[in-house]
């Protein structure tokens, strides 16, 4: 079992001058896996991500990780980890290829010219090999970082919410890059801000407050949280937001375009709240719809599973 | 054409926003605010006190190839003076020279064989006075001060049956050598030591913001990441400028010599060795810096913190053997101090290795401990 898991932590704790960043987490991922990372800014998130890779050191809390010691043997989990930070943290003034000859050097790689030919090929980067990496736009600054964590063939890929500020075309090619890399049984360790992007892990935990609330395969979730949802559309609309929001039987409302989702984990509760705004409102069309990924991050992400404590 | 139209719609709002914020940032800028403080007091202290541009104190060696009542006079004289300190009295001459080469004495006061006979006998006999015109500023000062000794040494002596030799010109005569710069020219002294100056100066600013700048630009997080020993960056990260420290003392070789007509007398391999040993402890010293300062504009404030002293306390500007103690002691801190009597004992006195031990010793010393506490300092992880 423990041989399957490429990260295996627990009770992981973090203090910064007294407050407690992240509370006794705990942590288990299987080789392969694309496991994510959700949460609210500031929830530890990025934290967890740094201790496993011993940037941080953690105040307590034991564990392995690719099988060596967290607290003790980080140089090694170091040379066997590819971490991508939030911010681009390569060097500006150097061209993609020296970025990635500088990174190839640190970890100590043979056939480095060969490797960083195959790394800026693989990527698309090849006929801008030259340009400063200060240069590049949001997109190619994250392709060249991913470059960079992935050149000495790491056996897990930390990527602290490798797509932020990133258009959805450029998004999309680097899930496919991190599904290809699965499939070569790299684990994937990814944190996001977005659902469509959750969606494709194969399990979620969610962080709130440096605690994690849901550790769910994400097949699971949906079942997990049970959340029921009703569809309200009709115009105007406005109103029926407010009566929606003011509704104590409606934990969160989320609008899409011209229709509102109301959502609750109350069946009974959010029915009758529904009915009644209906019933103020005769306009509005009603029906009840199955609460989708989307429905279920919204109502993680505002906070509303802080229920779940 | 159009000229800019400017607004005379001043806000006293605006303007406080402006000074209310500059004042947050000044607060929150701990380090800074600091050495806003510190500096005036440092300057102040070290100006005030430690300088002194009248030279007292100096070292001085005498050589006594005679004992009699009036020599002894003459030397409890000048051990009782303030403008030279008597620090040894030397029976051999070779051993009176070595101090004078090695700096540990800027004075030599020889009185010959025979001084008293020949005194009476009226054959004005000399006082030989060796200075250490490397520094012509310490070296003149003092000589005008060993004729008055003189004078009130012998004053008394002259009495009852040598009543005689009370006239004038006194019956001895003091003859000066300036060794080392006989024509006392100041930039024999100033531009060596400015080799020394260029090369602090440009070798602590220079790796003072070499983790600094990583921290700013948040290049650290991705370095710490890797495997990276702190060996290898303190290492990688200072050796390149071996080679720019290198390349200035060229520099100002060449143009010591070809414009100032400075001679190198001593042994190149000592100097090398000196200014190797003195540019690992400049980078150290700068490399340090790097692992406190937060941002670059604070390492720039703390290698500017340093480098005021290192002109002032090492004998750059001023003798160093004049300041009071507590300065010297913090003089010997400080590389400057001793890359400055290397280089003035090896391009101007022909020293040698055997020579400028004395101070490549603790310059090591120094080096060494710099680089602990800069590996001391270095955080491998982000906390």
């Amino acid at each position: 079992m423990s041989e399957e898991l490429v990260i295996d932590v627990r009770g992981l704790t973090k203090r910064f001058g007294g407050r407690t960043v992240v509370d006794q987490f705990d942590l288990q991922v299987p080789r392969g896996a694309i496991y994510g990372f959700l949460g609210p800014n500031g929830s530890g998130k990025t934290t967890t991500i740094r201790m496993v890779c011993g940037l941080l050191k953690p105040e307590s809390g034991e564990g392995r990780v690719l099988g060596f010691d967290v607290l003790g043997e980080s140089l090694r989990i170091k040379e066997r980890v590819g971490y991508m930070t939030q911010k681009f943290s390569l060097y500006e003034d150097l061209s993609i290829r020296e970025n990635l000859e500088f990174m190839a050097r640190l970890y100590n790689l043979d056939r480095r010219a060969e490797r960083v030919d195959e790394a800026l090929s693989s990527l698309g980067l090849a006929e801008r090999q030259t340009q400063l990496a200060g240069k590049l736009s949001g997109g190619w600054k994250q392709r060249l970082a991913l470059a960079a964590c992935m050149i000495h063939e790491p056996q897990l890929l930390l990527l602290d919410e490798p797509t932020a500020g990133v258009d959805p075309k450029a998004r999309r090619d680097f899930w496919d890059q991190i599904r290809h890399y699965s499939a070569q049984g790299v684990t994937t360790l990814v944190s996001t801000h977005y659902m469509d992007e959750a969606v494709q892990c194969d399990s979620i935990a969610y962080i709130a407050y440096g605690k994690k609330l849901i550790d769910a395969s994400t097949a699971e979730i949906p079942k997990q949280i049970g959340l029921h949802a009703w569809r309200v559309a009709g115009r105007p609309l406005q109103q029926a937001q407010a009566l929606l929001e003011a509704s104590g039987g409606v934990e969160m409302v989320a609008r899409f375009g011209a229709e509102i989702h109301a959502c609750a984990r109350d069946e009974a509760k959010l029915e009758r709240a529904v009915r009644q705004v209906q019933a103020e409102q005769p306009h509005l069309r009603i029906e009840k719809i199955e609460a989708g990924f989307e429905e279920i991050f919204i109502y993680l992400m505002t906070g509303a599973a802080d229920n779940f404590r | 054409m159009k000229l800019p139209r400017f607004s005379f719609d001043l806000s006293l709002s605006r303007i406080g926003a402006i000074f209310l914020k500059e004042l947050v940032q000044m607060r929150r800028d701990r380090p800074t605010f600091a050495i806003m403080i510190l500096m005036p007091i440092m300057q102040l202290v070290l100006f005030g006190y430690a300088i002194n541009t009248d030279p007292r104190h100096l070292p001085a060696v005498v050589e006594m190839r005679e004992d009699g009542p009036l020599t002894r006079a003459f030397l409890s004289s000048l051990t009782a003076s303030t403008f030279v300190d008597v620090v040894a009295v030397a029976t051999n001459e070779a051993e009176a020279e070595r101090m004078l080469r090695s700096g540990e004495a800027s004075f030599l006061i020889s009185i010959p064989e025979g001084f008293e006979r020949r005194l009476v006998r009226g054959e004005r006999p000399q006082i030989l006075l060796a200075a250490d015109a490397s520094d012509p500023v310490a070296a003149s000062g003092a000589l005008g001060a060993i004729e008055r000794i003189a004078q009130s040494a012998f004053a008394p002596e002259f009495d009852g049956a040598l009543g005689f030799l009370a006239r004038a010109p006194p019956p001895y005569e003091i003859v000066v050598h300036r060794r080392y710069n006989p024509a006392g020219i100041s930039a024999f002294n100033i531009v060596p030591a400015l080799m020394g100056v260029v090369l602090t100066m440009t070798m602590v600013m220079i790796t003072s913001i070499a983790l600094t700048r990583e921290a700013e630009r948040g290049t650290m997080e991705n370095l710490l990441a890797t495997p990276v020993r702190p060996v290898e960056v303190l290492i990688g990260k200072t050796t390149p400028y071996i080679f720019v420290g290198a390349t200035q003392v060229a520099i100002v070789l060449l143009v010591s010599t070809l414009l100032f007509h400075i001679p190198f007398t001593g042994s190149f391999a000592a100097f090398a060795a000196g200014v190797t040993v003195f540019i690992l402890a400049n980078l150290m010293l700068g490399y340090l810096i790097s692992t406190v300062a937060k941002t670059q504009m604070q390492a720039m404030q703390m290698t500017f913190f340093v480098f005021l002293p290192s002109i002032l306390l090492s004998g750059f500007m001023f003798p160093f053997r004049a300041m009071p103690s507590w300065a010297q002691a913090i003089g010997e801190a400080l590389p400057l101090t001793h890359f400055l009597r290397i280089v003035r004992e090896v391009v101007l006195k022909s020293a040698g290795f055997g020579d400028i031990i004395n101070d490549l010793g603790p310059l090591t010393l120094i080096t060494l401990m710099l680089v602990a506490f800069a590996l001391l300092r270095f955080r491998r992880t982000l906390d």
